[in-house]
């Protein structure tokens, strides 16, 4: 059996290969073989041990299960086991356990937990909060309802059937009794927990928390200024940390004028430290540098300004965005370096067909840019032992990575999870929590290491750029009969960079008789990354872009062509569970289902009628089990800058939206955050360095950019799937698409900018 | 060098470099961290603070230059009037996703309707065009201006234009 392929982890998508989850040795989380040789993680709740006295957050509190604590007040404290990045999985998770558990809402308080495997897989990334946690959560307030249920039939001397739970009260009907949870807690605390798999779920007509708009648990904090991100930490003792790295990655220190900075003003200590490894920035580990301590962060920053590096010549610092954009012009002539998929004779086909098309596309890097910096409060006590208060998405990663650098036992390693200014798969790295680590034990006192926002452009893992030759023959009918993609990417000797693949079964693989995916690497040495939607947000543009040319150069209407190539509503083989994860099966009717929604809402058979000079671009894609069409209704300025005038999103994530609040949001946030990249988002590499420093040359959109996202849910009878990520890839190729219908200019090249530079290469 | 700060109304005295900006003054002085950082160069909105009620930027307003200007925070914004009706609507529409800009749209947003309490669609974009939210929940941070001023929330832009 390879745990490794089975398992779920957040650096990558279910269908890639990944780092085995790590097993408590208290066995909480127990993993056996599943059917279909995938690797089921199940959750076991153990008997509350910690009940008598354990030491919660009301004093009081007695604890069902480690994810319940109930006080006598009634007051119930749930803890939420991931990462809030802002994609609501603080609300989320309790909500569940709240529903099954039968409180009311407003008796519930969210804690965040700590790293500890009692809670098994906790992360935020590839959008599996949802499908990972969906029935695991229910069921464990489900198994605690039915410890109150059982105490109260204890007390009472009659058949636990004859109890029933509501709104944080057990009530024996025949004889009217009632007791709050909150007397019950102490009893049930000390009751042997069931199965998970034996518990019964509700049906969904019970829910009372499920399915309402519930706002972030946290909000009303955030909004009183509380201390609740990685940047608010605030220890005892603590000191302020700057940490200086090569512009170019992978650059050693050769000298520093180390004696100068010790005596600037406020300045405690300053060192240099060295890499964990040679190939340390291309696997986000712990790079050279050099660490400024002070009593305040800005008299550390200011110091850093006075600092001289002289870092080691690069023998690779000539990469530049120019010079891959070349090499890639040159490899797309030749043929790829080898092949993805090959589904009967391209050649052939392109040869018989009517009309054959060809079209360059290319997207550049792209920067993370969380709002909240880069940042890590570490704390290395005498005894080797590390605490660290990280915004982190990726936390028992993160404690690995610390433990493996310092040379320790990752059991000593102690991981708080603040909330995160914002993710986007930033905070699935944590090169930032093992320098706080490192400068804490060569400090010897509890350190807060913050980057500024250029550090932070210079040190990220990049969303990869990439260029795709594509040709593709249609038949008489308009129908592709013939498709090609020679994909230009990156890599390190040989290995596709990460971020960089092309799935094999990438859309229109499959649906298309004779089909090839190529692939030739360029090597890179700048280090790359999952980005919100990872893959999905570049090939979406160019894939989906293409498509519309295909529509368009056969005479179909490109909504009409792409129900014609998914064909008719069908299960496809649903794959085997991985990580306890229950993948629902790939279903053609779910895409019918969005596409058909979109159209209709969006006004696309009228689109004729526009007036000219306004469009209506379409695309659809599926990701992280997420079925997404999407609408831009679209012009261009005078400029030549694109004017966005409303864009209609459907969405099919299953049967069940478990918090409207969040859900809206997030296809809203995720569209909005897809049209800023296409409009305007542009990393580039020049001498093996970044050139962006800020949010001056780095454009997020801003609100007067923002149109408004009109949102529909289509309810599937599906198990509910993720949502921070499958809105965002459709909206990138709905644009382009839309500008070409409303003038004529095929957007090939990200970013869009001004459709002016586009007439040339269209 | 001393410095007498006036925050949410109560007097701070604080010792720091004249060329310290007010950001760093608050969170790590006066461990006021609602002001959040950002950028460092006044692009983001995040550090977004007010003097004397008017928007300005923590991150790039030297201690020295505050003078005797009346500081609010997010800390202190609630006890206004407009403060609190837009933490009001920003909660009830469920505005935030990381939350981290939000100080700084809130205070924004304040400001704005403390000087037109009845914003149109453009005066929403243009007092809050340099605010950027990362999450991108411009929607709803329109939709909660309006309904902070006890206005339609709907977006009607679109009709306007066909």
């Amino acid at each position: 059996m390879d745990n490794d392929a089975a398992s779920v982890h957040p650096d990558h998508p279910p269908s890639t290969p990944s780092a085995p989850a790590r097993l408590s040795r208290r066995a909480f989380v127990t993993a056996s073989l599943t059917a279909g040789g995938g690797l089921l993680l199940t959750l076991h709740l153990p008997a509350a041990a910690r009940a008598a006295g354990a030491p919660t957050e009301r004093s009081e509190s007695a604890e069902i299960n480690p994810f319940i604590s109930i006080a006598p007040d009634g007051i119930v404290t749930i803890m939420a086991k991931n990462p809030e990045i802002g994609q609501g999985m603080k609300t989320t998770l309790p909500m569940l356990i709240a529903e099954e558990l039968d409180v009311e809402w407003k008796n519930v308080r969210a804690k965040q937990a700590m790293l500890d495997p009692i809670y098994g897989p906790q992360f935020a990334g590839g959008s599996l909060g949802t499908p990972l946690n969906w029935i695991p959560m229910q069921q464990v307030g489900a198994a605690g309802r039915q410890m109150l249920i059982e105490a109260a039939a204890r007390i009472w001397h009659v058949p636990p059937g004859e109890c029933r739970a509501a709104k944080g009260m057990v009530h024996h009907r025949p004889t009217g009794r009632a007791l709050p949870y909150g007397a019950l807690a102490r009893k049930a605390a000390a009751l042997r927990p069931p199965e998970l798999d034996s518990v019964t779920l509700k049906s969904p007509k019970d829910y009372t928390i499920i399915g309402k708009f519930t706002g972030g648990i946290d909000s009303p904090r955030v909004l009183d200024g509380d201390r609740l991100f990685g940047i608010d930490v605030i220890v005892p003792q603590m000191s302020y940390a700057v940490y200086e790295k090569s512009p170019v990655f992978g650059g050693r220190i050769v000298r520093a004028n180390i004696e100068e900075i010790r005596a600037l003003p406020g300045v405690r200590a300053a060192f240099i430290v060295r890499g964990s490894a040679p190939d340390a920035a291309i696997k986000m580990g712990l790079v050279d540098g050099v660490a400024i301590v002070a009593d305040r962060w800005w008299d550390a920053e200011k110091a850093r300004r006075k600092l001289r590096v002289e870092w080691t010549p690069q023998a690779r610092s000539r990469q530049s965005t120019q010079a891959f954009a070349q090499e890639a012009a040159r490899l797309m002539r030749s043929s790829a370096h080898s092949i993805i998929r090959r589904d009967g004779d391209v050649d052939a086909a392109l040869a018989r067909a009517a009309k054959v098309l060809k079209a360059t596309y290319s997207y550049p890097f792209l920067a993370h840019a969380t709002l909240e910096p880069q940042n890590c409060t570490a704390h290395v006590r005498p005894d080797g032992s590390v605490e660290i208060w990280a915004p982190t998405q990726n936390p028992d990663s993160g404690a690995h990575l610390v433990a493996q650098t310092l040379g320790i036992d990752p059991g000593k390693v102690k991981v708080h999870m603040t909330r995160c200014g914002g993710g986007f798969g930033r905070r699935l790295s944590n090169d930032y929590m093992v320098e706080a680590a490192m400068i804490a034990k060569r400090t010897g006192r509890a350190v807060k290491v913050l980057w500024d926002r250029t550090q932070d452009f210079h040190h990220d893992a990049y969303r990869p750029a990439g260029f795709h030759a594509f040709t593709a023959g249609l038949a008489a009918s308009g129908k592709p009969v013939a498709f090609r993609d020679h994909f230009v990417t990156f890599g390190q000797d040989g290995q596709v960079a990460s971020s960089a693949n092309l799935p094999r079964d990438h859309f229109p693989a499959g649906y298309v008789p004779s089909l090839e995916y190529g692939q030739s690497l360029l090597q890179l040495d700048v280090p790359t990354g999952p980005m919100r939607n990872p893959g999905g947000n570049a090939l979406a543009f160019a894939f989906e872009s293409f498509i519309d040319e295909l529509a368009h150069a056969g005479g179909l209407d490109p909504l009409a062509l792409r129900l014609d190539l998914y064909g008719p509503p069908r299960v496809l083989s649903a794959p085997p569970p991985r990580g306890g994860l229950r993948i629902p099966p790939f279903d053609t009717g779910r895409v019918r289902g969005v596409l058909e929604l979109v159209a209709q809402k969006s006004g696309w058979k009228r689109r004729g009628a526009l007036p000219a000079g306004t469009g209506l671009g379409l695309a659809f894609y599926y990701s992280h089990f997420g079925y997404v069409a999407e609408v831009v209704k679209a012009g261009v300025n005078p400029d030549g800058t694109p004017k966005v005038h409303k864009i209609w999103a459907a969405v099919d994530i299953g049967r069940q939206i478990i918090n409207p609040a969040g859900a809206y949001n997030q296809v809203q946030g995720a569209v909005l955050d897809g049209l800023g990249q296409a409009l305007h988002l542009l990393i580039t590499v020049e001498n093996g360095r970044v050139v962006q420093r800020n949010f001056d040359t780095y454009h997020l959109l801003r609100m007067d950019e923002a149109p408004p996202v009109e949102v529909h849910f289509l309810l599937s009878d599906n198990d509910p799937t993720g949502l921070g990520e499958p809105a965002l890839p459709p909206v990138l190729p709905a644009l382009c698409n839309a500008l070409f219908a409303a003038s004529g200019t095929r957007i090939r090249s990200l970013p869009i900018d001004r459709l002016h530079s586009h007439h040339a290469r269209a | 060098m001393r410095y007498t700060i006036r925050v949410n109304g109560r007097r701070r005295v604080v010792q720091s470099d004249a060329d310290t900006p007010l950001l760093w003054v608050l969170r790590d002085d006066l461990r006021l961290t609602g002001s959040k950082f950002g950028c460092g160069i006044a692009y983001c909105g995040a550090c977004t603070v007010h003097l004397d009620g008017v928007p300005a930027r923590a991150c790039v307003t030297p201690i020295s230059a505050v003078g005797n200007a009346a500081i609010v925070t997010i800390e202190g914004i609630g006890r206004s009037h407009w403060g609190r009706r837009v933490k009001s609507a920003w909660l009830d529409l469920d505005v935030m996703q990381c939350g981290y800009c939000q100080a700084g749209q809130v205070m924004t947003a304040t400001a704005l309707l403390a000087r037109n309490p009845r914003p149109t669609d453009a005066d929403i974009d243009q007092a809050m065009r340099n605010n950027i939210c990362r999450c991108c929940t411009y929607t709803r941070i329109r939709a909660a201006i309006k309904r902070a001023a006890g206005l339609p929330t709907a977006d009607t832009r679109e009709a306007d234009h066909g």
